[in-house]
């Protein structure tokens, strides 16, 4: 089980939590005027790095609060956490 | 216990050195690179194919897997292509010549809601029509199938019925790939260990070969087949896939004697069992929820698989875990397979399996097979091409394909 710091509330179980995927992936400035393929990969693509990964996580069961974790997809280990909006 | 297992095999295939250029080089020795191979020498007559493993043969999901064997998918697509895998894997000993241990004991989907029933009893329908067996079960037909499924309506989520598809089963994993490459070997592919793919070289819009930790290989057609590495190798040629990388665990008890008659799966309460010919429990649930490529996952995933097991089989009370483990499965948005063409001429694409790919092994290795041999999706294949994730025409198989693999 992953051991997560949550920047409001310190380390917590992994079972607090919700996870978010990829971090820093903004909404279409305008979706009316992306491609079809262009909003295809908007859905659907994502990162999928072996080895340091930006990811958001929820504290579920605490605060409530998202945030963002830059962790290594490898060997889980959490590299860098930051409080942010996406 | 109830069947004596075959010898462990001596050598079943040769151990060449690379060669510097092949007309078809298949990266990924699991069930599908290697069902490909044995299926383009077969089919295709293709025989100057090399399998490019970066570990040993069959050291990835397809020896980690829990080898459900079933059809019974929603959507006609996903029939025709899991249906061909059942079909060959009825034949599939003979074919090969090699003891698979392929058991048609049947499988239950249990329903606990009555939203599931009514998924359940659509699906049965939409698989009649598909061709696929199945059938509705009340709680007391289960129980027949299944003598020490607990269908007290006590329980917080009581059974209320259940699919079965009487054609399913399981199989003996390993040997199915020992199976494959026995096959491929003979017809003279060659399996290649120990040896990764570094790089891919491409040249106005055409592979040329690869960079691999044995050297350079040419090649005329490459097609991937790395399950849980697919992004990874995309990457070198350039592409970005719709998938995502996720542990997937699975567990067995110690031996005991034969309790477990058939499969049962229930996604509502997250576990599903069967017995392997041995005599240990095999059991598993859905993905842990983070991407991972370490081949491990959190123990509270076990935890809660075992609970679910225990309410459904109290019997099981005094079974002990043996071991626990994790495989990296390649998970699609819409649960279904990528397996076509892509964007760059002679790179072909076979992946997004996810946590259901044993069941197809031969299959997508056929379909696979014709469609690098020929350069154009096999008929069955062709609902799954990337595209679709742009065009919008999506397999979606999550009622089928959850907890279920
Ligand atoms: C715990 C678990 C339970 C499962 N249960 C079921 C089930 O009950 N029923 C079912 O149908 N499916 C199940 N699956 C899914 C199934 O195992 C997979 O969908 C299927 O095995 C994937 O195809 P494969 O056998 O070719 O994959 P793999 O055996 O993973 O083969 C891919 C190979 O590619 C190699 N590779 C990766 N990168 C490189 C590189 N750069 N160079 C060279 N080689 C490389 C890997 O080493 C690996 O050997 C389960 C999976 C897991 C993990
Ligand atoms: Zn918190």
């Amino acid at each position: 089980m992953l051991l997560i710091e949550c920047p409001w509330c310190g380390p917590r179980d992994e079972t607090e939590y919700h996870y978010g995927g990829q971090a820093h992936v903004p909404y279409p400035e305008e979706p009316a005027g992306l491609t079809d393929e262009e909003w295809g990969r908007y859905l659907f693509v994502r990162e999928n790095p072996k080895g340091p990964f930006a990811e958001r996580w929820c504290h579920t069961a605490g605060c409530r609060r998202w945030f963002n974790v830059v962790r290594d997809t490898l060997t889980n280990e959490i590299l860098r956490i930051s409080t942010g909006s996406t | 216990m109830t069947e004596v297992l075959p010898e462990h095999p001596d050598f079943l295939w040769r151990n060449p050195e690379p060669r510097r250029r092949y007309q078809v080089l298949i990266v990924g020795g699991g069930g599908h690179g290697l069902a490909t191979a044995y299926y383009l020498a077969r089919n295709h007559g293709i025989t100057d194919v090399a399998v490019l493993e970066r570990g040993w043969l069959a050291g990835g999901n397809v020896a980690r897997n829990t080898t459900v064997i079933r059809s019974n998918y929603l959507w006609p697509e996903s029939a025709g292509i899991y249906e061909q895998a059942l079909k060959l894997w009825e034949g599939l000993e003979q074919d090969l010549g090699y003891p698979l241990l392929f058991s048609q004991r049947g499988v239950l989907n249990l329903a606990h809601t009555p939203q599931d029933v009514r998924e359940g009893v659509r699906r049965v329908y939409a698989n009649r029509l598909s061709g696929v067996d199945a059938e509705w079960l009340d709680p007391v037909q289960a129980k027949q199938v299944c003598p020490i499924l607990n269908i007290s309506p006590e329980l917080r989520y009581p059974v209320l019925g259940a699919t079965y598809q009487p054609r399913g089963g399981i199989a003996k994993h390993d040997h199915v790939a020992w199976g494959f490459a026995r096959a491929a070997d003979a017809l003279g592919v060659d399996l290649v260990q120990h040896c990764e793919v570094t790089g891919i070289d491409i040249h106005s819009g055409r592979v040329t070969g690869v960079r691999t930790t044995r050297g350079e290989i040419g090649a005329e057609k490459l097609a991937l087949c790395a399950a849980g590495h697919s992004s990874v190798l995309a990457a070198m040629a350039g592409l970005r896939l719709p998938i995502q990388s996720h542990p997937l665990q699975a567990l067995v008890s110690d031996l005991l004697e034969p309790v477990q008659p058939t499969v049962v799966m229930s996604n509502t309460v997250h576990v599903y069992v069967s017995q392997a010919h041995k005599g240990e429990l095999v059991m598993g649930a859905g993905i842990d929820s983070y991407n991972g490529y370490g081949q491990r996952g959190g123990l509270h995933v076990i935890e809660r698989q075992m609970a679910a097991a225990l309410e459904l089989f109290p019997v099981f009370a005094r079974a002990h875990v043996l071991r626990t483990w994790a495989g990296t499965v390649d998970v699609t948005p819409d649960a279904s397979a990528i397996l076509g063409l892509t964007p760059v001429a002679n790179l072909y694409l076979n992946c997004g399996w996810g946590t259901g790919g044993f069941k197809a092994t031969p299959g997508a290795g056929w379909c696979y097979a014709h469609t690098i041999a020929h350069d154009e999706p096999h008929p069955l294949a062709a609902p799954f091409a990337l595209d679709r994730f742009s065009t919008g025409a999506l397999v979606d198989e999550h009622g089928a394909a959850a907890v279920a693999h």
